[in-house]
């Protein structure tokens, strides 16, 4: 077994936090794991991209190959596009519909919206306003690992387990807010 | 617990604890940063050992010399341009006779990330004839430093660990083993190696040339060094750092295996290159970096048997990182495709500045002051206020080292333009704009310069400055800045016109003026109320 995810998003998005709640789940079920980040320059504002391999045998490269990805999971819908040279054949894009339109020529987003839904294998998700329900707009990313968790070769309750980890330090208000977001985006990619 | 979860960065800070660290000193840069971020932590939370960040990479490597001479381990880590800052203390430190084990983690960034250019530090390890460990996974990155520190006390040498890019900010397992003592303080009964006068270097280069024999021995035989037979008759390759990686990657893709010598430890072991080349027709050289090995071996009259490919062959691309499908193509193996939608152009979303970013307020009054200059020169820094290079500022002309702003704009006066202005952030100002400005104060260079004091070293996530930002004027008077023309104001958008009117008057004076605008970085102020917010739910 073998899956590679692209993470995807703008500079101060919580693409780490993705990461790091989906590698640390991983490791905890025995796989194989590496996961390459990007600190510096483009976290300010920038694109953020991560790799994140998961495998029952071990991993050589920390990068992943063109075509291989099975998963590009994005926060932002224009950056679901950007890596697509590394999504598999029958690899799925999950994206959240809210986008960063920090640049001046970001296109119309309902073009961005179409082209990720003629993709053959794509969800969108408005993970904003579902953020928002279980209690703030900032566990945004937490409702995308809820929407890929379907997808991941992780048991759900090891994400919650570690979504309670590393919230834990920001106190109890912050952990169910979060754990609220995993199970909305759940909830959304199983409609 | 001896499995853990680590960056390579903070394998690298963790196998120096184990290995008996006494003291670390560093200056940020990506992306060597979380190594000693990982020990200002630790040493939080367990007391020690010590970890600081210095003024910069120069003072940092002069610390952890002084901890050296005092006979404890100590390790001091930059990003690759930061060894250049450091490479006096660095290239003179291999001639003293090294006493307790000293470490340089320096970590080079392929493919410019967040970088100025993509020197490898193989190179100058070379030139200061130090050995060099370059790890390709988490494993070696914990390993190699522990050995590094051993390797150091034996030779009496500084030795450097390589990381890049890749390494330092990936994640993997590491097991790690049981920690030693830190060195009891012991100074050197020969102190006359550590006086480099004329007599007493050409003695300790002589003794470090001679030393040359057991290092190369080390080296020959070290367990970093691997070489595999393979199948594929006369064709070979030889790996450096992670390319090895992506070797492995497009092996089980090869229809036959080829011979496969990996380099891990460096000077590189030319005995063994030569005994593996020597069967071969064909040789690919896979190195994340410069073609060092690769110049080497093709050196000026190319062996006549041996077809040499690489960097220098075109078989791999003459610059930037490595990646598995770039090894893929190297390999004679078909690329792989993913998804393509016809049609589809993404526009770039390069970095900038934060929204309410004080800079961004800084570049809107440097533009208003200047509109009626059009003539103007602008210098600008390294740091997170280069991003006012970008639109929508297009404020600035210059980024090309820590602190070349003021020297530049120095220049720039003396070659006769009026007006210049010097940008720089308070870090970059502390870790290299002091000195060039004693110039401009030695001769009252008609220059106006800027320090964006943001109280943080912001691009680097937010590390301590050295001096805080009440202290930043008293400094600059302090190298006799005209008072009359020192200003400090507050960089917030209500100030606008009163802080455009300052730089319009000062950047007309013809003489030096210094104005230091400030305002607390809105990352680092954000973090700091999130700390306290979530310290109170807690309660």
């Amino acid at each position: 077994m073998k899956f590679d995810i692209i993470l995807a998003g703008v500079g101060g998005q919580g693409v780490l936090s993705v990461s790091a709640i989906i590698a640390s789940s991983a490791m905890q079920e025995g796989l194989a794991v590496k996961q390459s980040e990007v600190h510096g320059m483009s976290q300010r504002g920038g694109a953020v991209l991560a790799n994140l391999r998961l495998s029952d045998r071990p991993i050589a490269s920390d990068l992943i190959p063109r075509g291989s990805a099975s998963l590009i999971l994005s926060m932002e819908p224009l950056e679901s596009l950007r890596y697509l040279e590394f999504l598999s054949a029958d690899g799925t894009v999950i994206t959240a519909t809210n986008p960063v339109a920090n640049i001046a020529d970001y296109p119309p987003l309902d073009e961005v919206l179409a082209h990720v839904r003629g993709l053959p294998h794509a969800l969108t998700i408005d993970a904003e306003s579902l953020a928002r329900k279980a209690g703030s707009a900032r566990a945004t990313n937490m409702v995308m690992v809820g929407a890929a968790s379907p997808l991941l070769p992780v048991r759900f309750e090891t994400l919650e387990r570690f979504v309670q980890t590393i919230f834990a330090g920001k106190g109890a208000k912050v952990v169910e807010t979060n754990l609220k977001a995993l199970h909305a985006g759940r909830a959304a990619a199983s409609e | 617990m001896n499995e853990m979860v680590l960056l390579g960065d903070e394998a690298v800070a963790l196998a120096a604890v184990h290995a008996g660290l006494t003291a670390a000193y560093g200056y940020p840069g990506t992306p060597s940063t979380e190594i000693l971020e990982y020990l200002i932590r630790r040493r939080r939370e367990h007391g020690g050992p010590r970890a600081e960040w210095c003024a910069n990479e120069k003072t940092a490597y002069e610390a952890a010399l002084g901890v050296s001479y005092a006979g404890r381990r100590t390790m001091v880590t930059m990003k690759h341009v930061g060894l250049n800052v450091a490479a006096d203390p660095f290239m003179n430190s291999a001639l003293v006779t090294v006493n307790g084990g000293l470490v340089v983690a320096v970590a080079d960034d392929p493919g410019m990330h967040s970088s100025q250019n993509e020197q490898d530090s193989r190179v100058f390890a070379d030139f200061a004839r130090v050995v060099c460990l370059e790890p390709a996974s988490h494993q070696e990155a914990y390993d190699m430093t522990r050995e590094a520190f051993d390797i150091s006390e034996r030779f009496h040498i500084p030795v450097m660990i390589r990381l890049v890019t890749r390494l330092a900010h990936s994640r993997g397992i590491v097991t790690v083993g049981e920690a030693r003592a830190e060195n009891p303080p012991h100074r050197d009964a020969h102190a006359s190696a550590w006086v480099l006068l004329p007599g007493n270097a050409r003695r300790q280069w002589r003794a470090l040339l001679d030393r040359f024999d057991d290092i190369r021995a080390y080296v020959a035989a070290s367990r970093f060094n691997t070489a595999e037979g393979g199948a594929d008759g006369g064709f070979g390759v030889i790996t450096a750092g992670l390319a090895r990686n992506y070797f492995v990657e497009n092996l089980e893709d090869l229809p036959a295996r080829p011979a496969h010598l990996h380099v891990g430890a460096y000077p590189y072991p030319a005995a063994a290159i030569r005994a593996f080349v020597a069967p071969l027709t064909r040789v690919l050289l896979l190195e994340e970096g410069y073609p060092y090995i690769e110049r080497a071996l093709r050196g000026i009259v190319p062996p006549a048997q041996l077809d040499i490919q690489g960097r220098e062959s075109g078989a791999v691309p003459p610059d930037g990182e490595l990646n598995p499908d770039i090894v893929r193509a190297a390999l004679s193996l078909p690329a792989r495709t993913g998804v393509v939608v016809p049609g589809l152009s993404l526009p770039n979303r390069p970095p900038q500045l934060c929204a309410g970013c004080p800079h961004g307020d800084s570049f809107h009054s440097i533009t208003a002051a200047l509109s009626a200059f059009p003539d103007a020169i602008v210098t600008a820094d390294i740091g997170c206020s280069t991003l006012g290079a970008l639109p929508p500022y297009n404020a600035i002309e210059t980024c090309v080292c820590m602190g070349a702003s003021v020297g530049m704009a120095k220049g720039a006066a003396d070659a006769g333009y009026h007006p210049v202005v010097a940008v720089i952030g308070d870090s970059t100002f502390l870790h290299s704009g002091v000195t060039p400005l004693m110039d401009a104060v030695a001769a009252d260079t008609p220059m106006t310069l800027i320090i964006l004091d943001n109280k943080t070293v912001a691009m680097t996530g937010g590390q301590p400055t050295l001096r805080s930002s009440s202290e930043l004027e008293a400094v600059v008077r302090g190298l006799g800045v005209p008072p009359a023309h020192l200003h400090v104001v507050e960089a917030h958008p209500r100030r606008m016109a009163g802080n455009t009117e300052i730089l319009r008057r000062e950047v007309n004076h013809r003489g030096l003026s210094v104005v230091i605008g400030v305002r607390e970085c809105i990352e680092t102020a954000k973090r700091t109320k999130q700390e306290q917010s979530a310290a109170a739910a807690r309660e």
